[in-house]
């Protein structure tokens, strides 16, 4: 028993491990900023991982809850007067409730037809937030007020730091309890074969919506910490682009794997950054480094890394 | 497993790279910017990178200012508000920037401005909206005309025309919408009526139902169309296609000689308010912008090989204004910088003839706009706006 | 009544380009389960091309040519050197790769081309054709006639052709397919060969109506996307039809309820329409043996 539960904290104690020791190394607040983006859409993949990797289903509008979650904290305090830190929490509940409504008719499609579905509501999120722009501002976005924590605000990259890596740790201890309950054990028999899975009685889609409304929420949170680190929100957070690069850091880190979400979130935030010397190719070279990293760690980094180390273990 | 050892070895060698490069010695005066090269918002970025480089360069050449090379060190943000941050943050911390001339876009310059305020570090913005200089912010400034005052020159030729009845056709980007807002804002204020407005999406391929829509509205006797990129091309093209005759009044947003190539002939006849950049050569030869519209136009157009933007004009407009006040304060200081920069009197720009202060950091009145039509496939000029 | 027959012809205009679009879809997805994202790519590539060859003075039809040409060379290497290594990857994996190739070919043209938008001469003229009070260009039936051709030629390929009844069988069973002596590399090679084919003529053709420049391909790809789903992926006629009607329901949304949400009603119809049917309006559903 004991050796289960150190086996299973391990992952989250050696980040927390990293992440307190990182910022001994930090030149700059730069370093701080990148960090803490790192961990904001580290906590978004962590969510979409538990739906992809996990239970199997495909998202390609995921950012729009993190456009939920982002616009939470610049309307609620704009127009109803709510404090900001309710803002987080009242945005996750209306993701909670926004994933409950619109998931439980599109779970039922499978694989490329419920891409498209997804894809469908992330763009109608997008495009509420654009055109509604008496209320979010419109293209040119909303300017968002600092955290008020007991009369202190929140403000500064290390500052950020800090908040979204304990958020995220939290958020992976989490994740793993889930995967490893009967709901989470439920998931991965669907995951392995849905028909299998209902013949042991399994509820699939109340189990499949349960996902989708967890995914939403690590998503929301992580679009709050988001507007709220950045004081300003445009509705690009929602945008089909942003949707794909978090698919791109699930399946590069690792589906199915939360340590992937933080490798995966880590490889496409710090890599557009350390491409900037390549001026006009940057672009074109992320897109070749995506394409060989897929050829090679297929399954995505974690997995592959994970296989070569116990390959030598043997 | 050797592909995954070589990938994982390039992969930290490449990253290892990327946080030493950041350490150059630099003797040099940096001056950053922030800009939508690529993405949604290149047809502003695209020309205005271009032109930054071209004149560091020619500055670099003749010997750099007060004694010193300038050194840009220029970052692509794609149109994303949150990387123009990251950028912002980076361009503070890491490359330690003394002025900053960029933010393509409205929402990019809002998200960088805390960067920069707190910082004390002079922001020469490249957008359009007015928010950006009210409330004045003492680190702020920018060099395109507000999009109020495109609307304002429009509904001046309107009324001189007598027509007081207009429809709004306008696209659903941030420049298009923010032009859009003021016009409605603007209009009653002037006595025009606005019966009908319809949109259209940046990248949309046809407009023929809200146009549609507009020619059958009762009463409407112009149209605007507040956008910019390849949808008032398109909107031009479609209302020539649907025989409407009414005046059509384009924005400043479609900035070049491109937009007559792509309209066609179907541009004849369509008004815009315009900087004196894109007439160049045929200004009259008494006109105190001719000489600098001129010199710049023949340089980007011999550099690039591409028809002068009046975006690429904002961004030549930024970066003398930032020369000439570090020039004047023959320091590169931020804070002196910054002083001069709001000193900036009759500086003669592209956009028009610049006079700064603590009130008003754009300096640009409605006479830098002037009121052009197309005829015969290029710009004339309308006398007397 | 003569508005709605603009709307309606607006509809077919927007519908026919997304229809060509979406055909490319079809090939590589009936040949290998492969979503390839950087379809739209391939469009954007024939349009593009064709202007900066036409610009250094190639004749028009001879610079298309060359367009098409140097696409379909593009799909192959595509295939050859990005989805030939992993072949055994999940689909997922696949997918991730080809949107890889998407962002790369995007990078590259804005460095081989330029970040501006141009345009093509349409190939009957500008005039726009006078129907019912309502006006449609000549171009537009010229995209709406290749789509219907280009869908007749599969049709004949994949029925009457040995190289056809190999692409059905290499969608059937791969392994199956293999082991009847069916080269399923080169039907798949070639599968990306012809959707390269497809989606640069429809980006010769889009282009005098749709203008085009570096990144045209990603909205038309999403576009495409959704259409090709709609009408059932796998199927040639689906995607031509789901193509047209999400255009029809753009233009009439744009018309009668409001042009700000009209891509909002779009896709709402087409989440309703999936919601109905799973699998599409002519796709297949897929029987699960247990």
């Amino acid at each position: 028993m004991r050796n289960l539960l150190e086996i299973r904290l391990l992952p989250p104690l050696a980040v927390a491990a990293i992440f307190v020791t990182l910022p001994w190394f930090f030149p700059s607040a730069y370093y701080y900023r990148i960090g803490a983006l790192v961990f904001i859409f580290a906590l978004a993949v962590a969510g979409l991982n538990l739906l992809m990797g996990f239970a199997g289903q495909v998202s390609l509008g995921h950012a729009g809850f993190l456009g939920i979650g982002a616009y939470s904290v610049a309307v609620g305090p704009a127009h109803l007067g709510m404090p900001s830190w309710l803002c987080v929490f009242a945005g996750a509940a209306l993701s909670a409730i926004v994933a409950f409504l619109v998931g439980r008719p599109i779970l039922r499609l499978k694989g490329h037809y419920l891409a498209v579905a997804t894809l469908g509501f992330g763009l109608l999120v997008a495009i509420v937030l654009t055109n509604e722009a008496g209320l979010t501002g419109g293209p040119d976005g909303m300017t968002v007020p600092r955290l008020l924590l007991f009369g202190w605000s929140v403000r500064g990259s290390d500052v950020w730091y800090w908040i979204t890596g304990a958020t995220f740790i939290v958020g992976f201890v989490l994740a793993l309890n889930l995967m490893k309950s009967p709901t989470g054990r439920a998931l991965q028999a669907i995951h392995d074969s849905e028909i299998a899975a209902r013949l042991l009685g399994i509820d699939i889609a109340r189990k499949k919506l349960a996902i989708f409304i967890i995914s939403a929420v690590y998503a929301s949170v992580a679009g709050s910490y988001l507007a709220l680190f950045n004081g300003h929100v445009t509705p690009d957070v929602a945008g089909f682009l942003r949707s794909i690069e978090l698919v791109a850091m699930v399946v590069l880190g690792g589906m199915g794997s939360i340590l992937g979400s933080l490798v995966g979130a880590g490889l496409l935030v710090v890599l557009p950054q350390a491409l900037t010397i390549f001026h006009e190719y940057e672009q074109a070279l992320l897109g070749l480094i995506l394409i060989v990293f897929m050829i090679f760690l297929r399954r995505g980094i974690v997995p592959s890394v994970a296989a070569v180390v116990s390959g030598w273990r043997k | 497993m050797k592909a995954l050892r070589c990938v994982m070895a390039a992969t930290a060698v490449g990253l290892f790279g990327f946080l030493a490069a950041g350490h150059e010695a630099a003797a040099q005066i940096k001056i950053g910017s922030v800009l939508s090269v690529s993405g949604p918002a290149s047809f502003l970025g695209d020309p205005e990178k271009r032109t930054l480089e071209i004149y560091i360069d020619e500055i670099n050449a003749k010997g750099g200012i007060n004694g010193q090379k300038l050194q840009l060190v220029v970052y692509d943000d794609a149109g994303s508000a949150d990387n123009a941050r990251t950028f912002a943050t980076r361009l503070v911390e890491e490359d330690k920037i003394v002025a900053m001339v960029g933010g393509s876009t409205t929402g990019s310059t809002l998200a960088m401005i805390p960067v920069f305020e707190e910082a004390k570090i002079p922001f020469i913005s490249l957008a359009g909206a007015i928010q950006i200089i009210q409330p004045v912010r003492s680190w702020v400034f920018k060099t395109p005309h507000t999009d109020k005052m495109a609307c304002e020159k429009i509904f001046a030729d309107l009324k001189a025309r007598n027509l007081t009845t207009i429809a709004l056709i306008s696209g659903t980007d941030a420049f298009g919408k923010s032009m859009r807002d003021q016009c409605v804002a603007v209009a009653p204020g002037v006595g025009v009526a606005i019966a009908i407005e319809e949109s259209y999406g940046p990248r949309d391929s046809d407009m023929t139902p809200q146009l549609t829509n507009i020619r059958n509205k009762p009463g409407v006797q112009a149209v605007v169309n507040p956008g910019f990129g390849q949808g008032p091309a398109i909107v031009t093209r479609n209302y020539r296609q649907l025989g409407i005759t009414l005046p059509l009044y384009q924005s400043h947003g479609v900035a070049s000689k491109q937009f007559i190539d792509l309209a066609g002939p179907a541009a004849e006849g369509v008004r815009l308010p315009a900087a004196a950049l894109l007439l160049a050569d045929k200004l009259p030869p008494n006109d105190p912008q001719k000489s600098v519209v001129v010199n710049y136009s023949r340089t980007y157009q011999q550099k690039t090989g591409q028809a002068v933007s009046t975006f690429g004009g904002h961004a030549y407009d930024g970066l003398m204004i930032l020369v000439e006040a570090m020039q004047r304060a023959k320091s590169a200081d931020p804070a002196k910088v910054r002083d001069e920069i709001e000193k900036t009197k009759g500086y003669v720009g592209t956009g028009g003839i610049v006079n700064m202060s603590p009130t008003d950091h754009m300096g640009l009145d409605l006479s830098a706009f002037r009121m052009l039509e197309i005829k015969g496939g290029d710009w004339t000029l309308i006398t007397g706006t | 009544m003569a508005e709605l027959l603009q709307f309606v012809f607006s509809g077919l205009t927007v519908g026919a380009i997304y229809a060509l679009v979406a055909l490319g879809f079809t090939l590589i997805y009936k040949a290998s389960d492969i979503i390839n994202f950087a379809q739209g790519e391939f469009v954007m590539l024939g349009g593009m091309t064709t202007v900066f060859v036409a610009q250094a003075g190639v004749s028009l039809p001879l610079a298309a040519l060359i367009a098409v040409i140097v696409t379909t060379a593009i799909g192959l290497a595509l295939h050859r050197f990005a989805i030939e290594p992993a072949r055994e990857a999940t689909s997922v994996a696949l997918i991730m790769i080809t949107i890889g190739a998407s962002i790369f070919l995007r990078g590259m043209a804005q460095i081989i081309f330029d970040r501006r938008f141009h345009s093509l001469p349409p190939l009957f003229g500008a005039d726009p054709i006078q129907f019912g009070g309502a006006a449609i260009l000549p171009q537009s039936l010229v995209v709406l006639a290749s789509a219907t051709a280009i869908v007749i030629i599969l049709w004949l390929f994949i029925e009457r052709t040995i190289f056809g009844k190999a692409v059905i069988a290499t969608a059937a069973n791969r392994l199956a397919a293999r082991l009847i002596g069916v080269d399923t590399r080169r039907i798949v090679a070639f599968s990306f060969a012809v959707s390269a084919a497809i989606g640069a003529t429809a980006g010769v053709l889009i282009t005098p109506i749709a203008l085009t420049s570096y990144d045209a391909g990603t909205l038309l790809a999403l576009k495409g996307f959704a259409a090709a789903m709609l009408g059932g992926i796998g199927s040639a006629p689906g995607a031509v039809v789901g193509g047209i009607l999400i255009g029809m329901f753009e233009a009439l949304a744009a018309g009668y309820v409001s042009s700000n949400y009209k891509d909002a009603v779009a896709f709402l119809i087409i989440l309703i329409v999936l919601i109905a049917i799973p699998q599409g309006l002519f796709g297949r559903a897929k029987i699960e043996r247990v």
